[in-house]
């Protein structure tokens, strides 16, 4: 190869490498209060790019501290129970015996919870699996070019500002009160920390890197799939981690409102609430949260899975 | 570091790779970065450019490779292909020293075979057997570097670029680098512009030192090193050394002032 550039003076020349650590460019569309912070704070999660050492010798510790704050919230809930309640009114907080026996130990209640936990946990991933295409995607098409993003990210934005709860009549209106539509509460809920933390792990890549591949002729393709997308991987599974607990939500919160079709939790709960069955109610709701924290640790354990080899996810760890 | 295998016929060690005349940069700012650089590399010379941060080192360097474009002047570069080390070894964390090294030969679309003979000789002529499997961090500052210069050898480049590669390495390793460079270089007879902002480096690893002085940056004065090929540390102990770093030095004030 034999390269012959002969320059006359020019105007601005193009700088390679179009690394952009400010992810957020929605400045001029008014959305100040994204631009404040990074996309996972924006999301309400963790900050995923941050690596810290676990302290050594706090073993005993980092089990202890939480089961004693675990003993206490119980302690607090018998004192309202017994200390609070008056007996009549005792089934707005049952203990929490009775709420094992009562609900946990009952068949009947356990497989009507059961029932609507399958439906809750169908309809949560398969709207998580769709906000993860659409998500990752309009993330890349974004990391492409700088007008991309400046079109496209202020709807991000403006997705996670507007109340998704807002929307829920609408989409009933428009989707009908089934499984459809519950799925896009789900979506809606849970594409906005998927879309910011993708395209921010997409720019994440260092400048030298980027050339390193502009010397090497690597193409657009080339440069997502070598080099954008692994380096990508822990902001990613940071957004998913996320997204799950938001997708459980939108599945309750979807359920509660649409009220029709195949009962989810969020039906049940609702159910149980109008019946006063205090422990029922309480069972379910216990449940539904050990839907949500068992998603956030699955995710955070398939993210220590795909990038925990070179990545430091200690701080994730849940 | 094992001898080399190969070396190549003495008629292709002359063949110019890089021409620069009257090269000049300005950057949209207005700031002049470069200045009438004239320049010429051949296969088998080792040209360091010295001078203090910011006089436009490095800009040499990204306009030699294209990475960004000379305002005027001419610039033509014969190489078939070139090697760029960076000031850090920008490895990918998420891949093995092995699979750092094979990265520029699938850029490249390297046939797998002759990629991976390339990887184990040039992991090989670093000092890196038996760490393929590593990750970047498991790895020391220098051995990261080694396994960068690993890298660009795959492709056995007749234009090597550096960029103040060992600029962040201590005193020791960094001469144990300078070495393993040298013997590289012996082996491969690129031709190569390195820069840095040690003239004790420049002198002893290279056939010709420029000296470049800063705003707008400019070549202030030539040095031929008359040292040949085969350097030993202890050439850094004699008065020959001492009086030709010396000199550059002078050049390096005088250029500053």
């Amino acid at each position: 190869m034999t390269t012959v550039r002969t320059h006359r003076p020019t105007s601005t020349p193009t700088v390679e490498g179009n690394v952009v650590t400010d992810v957020v460019t929605g400045t001029e569309q008014g959305t100040e209060a994204a631009v404040a912070a990074p996309p996972e704070l924006i999301a309400g999660g963790t900050a995923p790019l941050v690596r810290r050492k676990r302290r050594r010798g706090g073993k005993l510790m980092d089990i202890a501290a939480p089961l004693a704050v675990f003993a206490g919230l119980i302690g607090l809930w018998y004192a309202v129970t017994y200390l609070l309640l008056d007996p009549g009114r005792r089934f707005l907080m049952p203990p929490p015996q009775d709420v094992i026996t009562e609900a946990f130990l009952d068949g009947p209640t356990m497989e009507k919870i059961g029932e609507a936990l399958w439906n809750t946990i169908q309809v949560t991933f398969t709207g998580l699996a769709i906000a993860m295409v659409i998500g990752i995607s309009w993330a890349v098409v974004m990391s492409q070019t700088k007008v991309a993003e400046r079109s496209l990210f202020p709807y991000a934005v403006a997705l996670q500002c507007i109340p998704i709860l807002a929307l829920v009549p609408l989409i009933g209106f428009w989707f009908g009160y089934d499984f459809p539509a519950r799925v896009i509460v789900c979506v809606l809920i849970s594409l906005f920390p998927i879309v910011s933390n993708t395209l921010f792990g997409l720019q994440s890549v260092d400048r030298s890197q980027h050339e390193l591949f502009t010397l090497h002729g690597a193409g657009r393709l080339t440069r997502l799939t070598k080099l954008q997308f692994p380096a990508a991987m822990p902001a990613i599974f940071a957004g998913f981690r996320i997204s799950a607990g938001l997708s459980v939500v939108g599945a309750i919160v979807g359920d509660v409102f649409f009220r029709q079709g195949e009962a989810g939790l969020g039906i049940l709960l609702d159910n149980f609430r109008s019946r006063l069955q205090g422990p029922e109610l309480f069972a379910t709701i216990i449940v539904a949260a050990l839907l949500g924290i068992v998603t956030f640790i699955v995710f955070g354990w398939l993210g220590k899975l795909a990038v925990g080899r070179w990545y430091d996810t200690s701080r994730d760890a849940a | 570091m094992s001898a080399p295998a190969t070396t190549r016929p003495a008629a292709a060690t002359d063949t110019r790779v890089l021409h620069f005349r009257d090269v000049a940069k300005t950057f949209p700012d207005g700031t002049v970065a470069l200045e009438g650089v004239d320049l010429d590399i051949r296969r088998g010379e080792f040209v360091t450019v010295v001078g203090p941060s910011g006089c436009g080192k490095s800009t040499l360097l990204r306009i030699a490779s294209d990475l960004s474009p000379a305002t005027s002047g001419e610039v033509q570069m014969d190489a078939k292909r070139i090697g760029y080390v960076f000031q850090d070894a920008t490895l990918l964390p998420w891949r093995s020293v092995l699979k750092n090294v094979q990265l520029l030969g699938e850029l490249h679309h390297m046939g797998k075979q002759s990629l991976n003979q390339a990887s184990r000789d040039a992991i090989d002529l670093v000092g890196l057997t038996g760490h393929e499997k590593k990750l970047p961090r498991e790895l020391s500052g220098g051995m990261r570097m080694r396994a960068s210069l690993a890298r660009s050898l795959t492709l056995d480049p007749d234009l090597f670029l550096f960029d103040e590669p060992f600029g962040a390495l201590d005193e020791i390793t960094r001469e144990r680098l300078n070495d393993e460079l040298l013997s590289m270089f012996r082996a491969k007879r690129f031709g190569a512009l390195f820069i840095t902002h040690s003239v004790s480096e420049a002198v002893y690893m290279s056939t010709r030192v420029l000296v470049m002085s800063g705003r707008p940056g400019h070549i202030v004065g030539s040095f031929d090193v008359p040292f040949g090929t085969d350097r030993t540390p202890e050439l850094r102990f004699t008065p020959e050394f001492a009086a030709l770093a010396g000199e550059v030095s002078h050049a390096l004030r005088e250029g500053h002032s």
